[in-house]
């Protein structure tokens, strides 16, 4: 064994009983019979793997035990609870680009925190989400990540301390400068749940499960088959996510004979396959939400569908990728394959720096790195001081600041002359006549002639407000959660006014669902 | 400016032979040097500028004294043309080299981050010249991000990282051998961006290391800003192009083959699909292709 390379050890089985040649080993072995302390590193890897795994919780188990340290009375405040949500709260939310927001996740938080303990201030609810979320990014760490330290033994029977270094939230840059939080694989396999399966089977299972409990009636198992779903179906879009990156990086980095196409073509099918299944899933629930007699099975039913609508998102925001990929590599393939052959042939610096280099022990490593930055970083022009310029800086008397700073000149205004077509009031008459009951619209030839009754201008205010009336803000509105809405419809009828010519337009007022559609809101984001 | 001073030759011989050189003709080689010297003046906007460079062109004598002009302050002349003007650079003991510890003052200290602000230079480049025909060819003009960057690394560690699991190697290091840490680990584990206080990058992030070089390239006349997306947006210029072919590349590789790593390759891009690309934990000492070269 002691002859044989590194690499080959490391692929023994431990035997039961070792070899006669395990006399050589200088540690006094213990005698064959006794079980060895040091059972080999393919057994050791187990126990490895499970310490890894029981190292990522020890930053929650931490916070629960580090409150009391904090100022204030927080032991109310159960922070591993607290810490838990937030992970499954950024894992729900991470998007395909971005991930789950900061504040997003504070403000999501926070109900929970108020309701271990409903009468502290909102203020400090607010303080512990952000102290919990800060923590679990561990943002005092220069990694701002964690660090668990274990042993195992080596293949020579040495017992070696290992760093193992992980995170639990990490934060990530989006679009235009933000951070995003997105979970590391870490937290979503240790601690969202053993997910480190096979993503597309484990989802089919969650799904015919899923079916199963909808039928029978088991809203409350059925609520959880379907959350894990979900976290799947993040786990799918986020392998895919990093796929898409490589290519868009370089066409050549990825395998676009078959690695690639095929896994398109696996993703679309899964698509389909799930866009079909989960609509069914949804007329179930529907029925079930609708038929339900207690009013906890349809809240669960509601929430079913709620968590089903996601899914269904989800799946159309993959596919909207998917569909982008093609395209994007014919384009770079032009850029990068048709181009005329270089004269003479050039440093291939991934290939023959930066992939040689990352495996090095960073001993190593750092010489390579250290050359090039040498080499490769320009020059700069040392600045040289003048000892007569040195002497008139030094005895120059600092410059006395004023301590509000230089007095601000009166700003000279001049009254811009009022050119509005119409006035102040004119606009509240109008906006009076058409504040219409929502169930009794009116024709705008009424309207005008009662306009024209108050103010010979007004007829022409209210037909404007009319005409804008027939194409109504409706995102505006929506966005603004504006209670009512003004429309008007043309049913054909022709205007009869001395004044305007046109269609008579219907003119009423729609009343919008404003706590349906903040809802809607909060849920598009 | 170019006009041989009639009186400045020292000896009055009639000019049969090359004309003299002359203190004007040194202190204009000179007065090129220092245009050299500063590496974010563009030759085409300064009618002295590109005088001079035509000069040195035609004229070999005066070519040959600005040359040793350079030498003799300490720099090392790359290119000499229009498009690039009178690139120099510094040599390994100039005044005007960049020390890594003036550059970032924690790198003097940690080992980690030493290496760190180092591999995002050779990041950036290998970003901007992806393909080696990229490297050679003088036209081209190489477009990197900072968040790019950043993402083209993890994704290497990544891809490490997924190796060393498959053959069920345990990657994390000693405790008391920090030294002993295989590099790509130290990137994978620092944290790609972070909140601060006050809106600002993260300076020990990665993005915030590759922001820093990039914003240093920028200085030193390599890379143009040209937008704001995905963390900072730039091209390269042809000055950094001759920079990484034919100083930082080579210094590199030298360093590399010293360490008994010989990368192989057959002259085309490597940046290959994850399984197909071969090893990249080359043997030490291992100087053979492992697979045959397909082109002569």
């Amino acid at each position: 064994m002691a002859g044989s390379g590194p690499v080959s050890s490391a692929s023994f089985r431990p035997l039961s009983v070792g070899p006669p040649n395990l006399a050589d080993v200088t540690a006094p072995a213990p005698a064959n019979a006794v079980p060895s302390p040091a059972p080999g590193p393919a057994a050791d890897e187990g126990l490895a793997r499970r310490l890894r795994a029981l190292a990522c919780t020890a930053p929650l188990h931490d916070l629960d035990t580090r409150k009391a340290n904090l100022a204030g009375e927080y032991s109310v405040y159960a922070m591993a609870e607290v810490a838990l949500s937030a992970i499954d709260l950024v894992t729900l939310n991470m998007d395909f680009d971005t991930g789950a927001d900061h504040d997003q996740i504070v403000a999501r938080l926070v109900p929970r925190i108020a309701a271990q303990a409903p009468r502290r201030p909102a203020a400090e609810h607010e303080r512990v989400a952000r102290w919990v979320l800060e923590n679990l990014i561990n943002v005092g760490s220069v990694d701002r990540g964690f660090r668990a330290v274990y042993g195992t033994f080596g293949p020579d029977g040495s017992y070696v301390r290992r760093d193992y270094d992980f995170k639990l939230i990490e934060e990530v840059p989006g679009y235009g400068g933000g951070v995003y939080l997105r979970t590391t694989d870490e937290a979503v396999n240790v601690l969202v749940g053993a997910l480190d399966t096979d993503v597309t089977s484990a989802q089919i299972a969650a799904e015919v499960k899923l079916e199963v409990l909808i039928r029978r009636g088991r809203l409350a198992d059925a609520q959880l088959a379907a959350e894990q779903a979900r976290y799947r179906t993040v786990q799918y879009s986020e392998t895919l996510r990093r796929a898409l990156d490589a290519t868009r990086r370089n066409v050549r980095a990825v395998d676009w004979l078959e690695a690639v196409p095929d896994m398109i073509a696996e993703a679309l099918d899964h698509v389909a396959d799930r866009y079909r299944h989960e609509n069914a899933i949804l007329t179930n629930i529907r029925k079930a939400r609708d038929e339900a007699e207690d009013q906890e099975h349809k809240r669960r039913a509601a929430e079913l569908v709620d968590i089903v609508k996601d899914c269904i998102r989800r799946h159309t925001q993959l596919q909207s990728r998917l569909l982008e990929a093609g395209p994007l590599f014919r384009a770079e393939q032009d850029r990068q394959a048709f181009a005329p052959p270089a004269a003479r042939a050039g440093l291939d610096l991934y290939g023959q720096l930066v992939a040689p280099v990352l495996p090095l022990p960073v001993e190593q490593a750092l010489r390579v790195t250290d050359a090039f930055f040498a080499r490769g970083a320009g020059l700069r022009t040392p600045s040289a001081v003048r000892v007569g310029d040195l002497v008139d800086l030094l005895l120059t008397p600092p410059l006395e600041r004023e301590h509000l700073g230089a007095v601000m000149p009166e700003p000279d205004l001049v009254a811009t002359p009022d050119d509005s077509r119409f006035s102040e009031e004119q606009l509240a008459a109008a906006m009076e006549l058409l504040d219409l009951e929502h169930d009794a619209p009116r024709r705008l030839s009424g309207l005008l002639a009662e306009a024209r009754k108050r103010d010979p201008e007004l007829p022409y205010l209210v037909a404007l407000l009319a005409v804008h009336a027939a194409s109504p803000p409706v995102g505006t509105a929506y966005r603004q959660g504006e209670p009512k809405l003004l429309f008007a419809v043309d049913d054909g009828m022709e205007l009869d006014d001395r004044e305007f010519g046109g269609a008579d337009l219907i003119v009423g007022t729609a009343l919008l669902d404003a706590v349906g559609m903040a809802a809607d809101r909060a849920e598009a984001t | 400016m170019n006009d041989h001073h009639p009186d400045a030759a020292p000896w009055g011989e009639p000019d049969a032979r090359p004309a003299p050189v002359t203190p004007a003709d040194a202190a204009d080689a000179a007065r090129l040097v220092s245009f050299g010297l500063q590496p974010k003046l563009q030759p085409a906007r300064d009618t002295e500028y590109t005088e001079l460079l035509r000069r040195y062109r035609e004229d070999a004598p005066f070519a040959r004294i600005a040359d040793a002009v350079a030498t003799g302050l300490g720099l090392v002349v790359l290119e000499v043309s229009p498009r690039a003007g009178m690139a120099v650079t510094a040599a390994e003991d100039s005044v005007f080299a960049v020390r890594m510890g003036d550059y970032a003052r924690r790198a003097s200290s940690d080992a980690g981050d030493r290496f760190l602000h180092g591999l995002a230079h050779l990041a950036v480049a290998a970003m901007a010249f992806p393909r080696p025909e990229d490297l050679a060819d003088d036209g081209y003009i190489g477009r990197v991000t900072v968040n790019g960057v950043d993402a083209f690394v993890r994704q290497a560690c990544r891809r490490l990282e997924e190796r060393a699991e498959e053959h069920g190697e345990n990657t994390d290091p000693a405790s008391d051998a920090p030294g002993l840490e295989a590099a790509w680990r130290i990137w994978a584990r620092r944290s790609s961006t972070g909140a601060t206080k006050d809106a600002r990058r993260l300076a020990g992030s990665t993005t915030g290391i590759v922001a820093k070089a990039v914003a240093f390239l920028t200085d030193s006349g390599f890379l143009q800003r040209t937008g704001d997306d995905s963390g900072g947006t730039y091209r390269t210029t042809a000055r950094y192009q001759l920079q990484v072919r034919d100083m930082a590349g080579s210094a590199a590789m030298a360093e590399l083959l010293d360490l008994g790593v010989v990368p192989v390759t057959d002259g085309s891009a490597s940046l290959l699909p994850a399984e197909a690309d071969g090893d990249l934990e080359l043997a030490a000492g291992a100087g053979l292709p492992f697979h045959a070269s397909e082109r002569p």
